[in-house]
């Protein structure tokens, strides 16, 4: 299915949840979301027939400076076609609803998420940091992350 | 001795260990020279190293441990655990995270022990210096460094040099290696 059909079939099916398709110079063209529908869109997206969006090949955070987004690269292996889906989030206090009961490998990559940008996925069934150590402060791919001096006494 | 004519006439029983009576014969083994020229020689002729490897530079480690190169000539074996180890290899980068098991091992290995810090990022944390809020700048930020080996990654012929170096170092200690 083309991605402006995805888009159609979401924008039906969702209402105003669905906010806009960017198409242009994406690859895969993005449906961005809100924030607070994306684990009804994400089991859509999966369970639909038509649809069948099975794997999640990635999720990212990104930093836009005025706010924060995360990206979600999906791919079906029954249908051969992909899309992405964007949600947007304000840079403070940016939190979302969590798609691990939805793909199981989203767990690992929420983490990452979580750990270095402080995305709050709310309902995840495992939160924590992991990459960097538990008593790390900040979260160091945020644009405005200062470092800090000194981790345990050693320079940083 | 049943030659000796001060044998068993009221001489006391012990003889001197090292007797400078020239016609002892060749089966008398006396070897002269430093207690430390000795055990420096033992100690740097098997250099058991631990096996530590966290980055790129630990495939080189593991080229020159193997057939090639065969770090095993200079009585240098790999040891699984820091219990066993005289020598540690700091072979790759060093995250914060890390940083602390790296001063564990270290503190678990025996005395006397070696640090050797293999390649750029294990001596300054090399491609990490600037602008790294994870990478260490420097193993020995953490723990006491032997040898630096420079390199990125260091060639086996570097990290071969660098032990030897090291031997060379441990034939220079004094009063059994003991810490001024």
């Amino acid at each position: 299915m083309e991605a402006r059909a995805i888009f159609e079939t979401l924008k039906e099916k969702f209402g105003d949840a669905v906010v806009e398709l960017q198409g242009e110079g994406f690859t895969p063209p993005f449906v961005v979301v809100a924030p607070g529908s994306v684990r009804d869109i994400a089991r859509f997206l999966k369970e639909d027939p038509a649809l069948s969006f099975d794997s999640l090949m990635s999720l990212s955070g990104v930093d836009y400076k005025d706010r924060f987004a995360v990206a979600y690269h999906l791919y079906s292996m029954k249908h051969r076609h992909a899309v992405g889906m964007k949600a947007m989030l304000p840079r403070e206090s940016p939190s979302l609803p969590s798609v691990d009961d939805v793909w199981p490998a989203a767990n690992f990559q929420e983490r990452e998420a979580y750990d270095l940008f402080g995305f709050v996925f709310e309902g995840s069934k495992d939160l924590r940091r992991i990459l960097l150590p538990e008593d790390w402060e900040g979260h160091p791919l945020r644009k405005d992350y200062k470092y800090a001096e000194f981790y345990h006494g050693i320079k940083i | 001795m049943s030659n000796d004519p001060a044998h068993g006439q009221g001489q006391p029983a012990a003889a001197p260990l090292v007797s400078a009576t020239p016609g002892l014969g060749p089966e008398a083994h006396v070897m002269v020279g430093s207690a430390d020229l000795f055990v420096n020689w033992a100690r740097k002729s098997s250099l058991w190293y631990l096996l530590f490897a966290t980055a790129c530079c630990g495939i080189e480690l593991m080229q020159a441990g193997a057939s090639r190169y065969d770090l095993d000539r200079f009585g240098a074996v790999f040891r699984a655990t820091p219990r066993q180890a005289d020598l540690m290899l700091v072979a790759g980068t060093i995250t914060h995270k890390m940083a602390e098991r790296v001063k564990r091992l270290y503190d678990q290995m025996p005395e006397p022990k070696y640090v050797i810090a293999m390649g750029s990022c294990a001596n300054t944390g090399g491609p990490f210096y600037k602008d790294s809020y994870c990478v260490v700048k420097g193993v020995d930020l953490i723990i006491p460094v032997d040898v630096y080996i420079p390199g990125c990654p260091p060639r086996p012929e570097a990290l071969i040099d660098g032990i030897m170096r090291l031997q060379k170092i441990i034939m220079t200690k004094k009063n059994y290696g003991a810490r001024a």
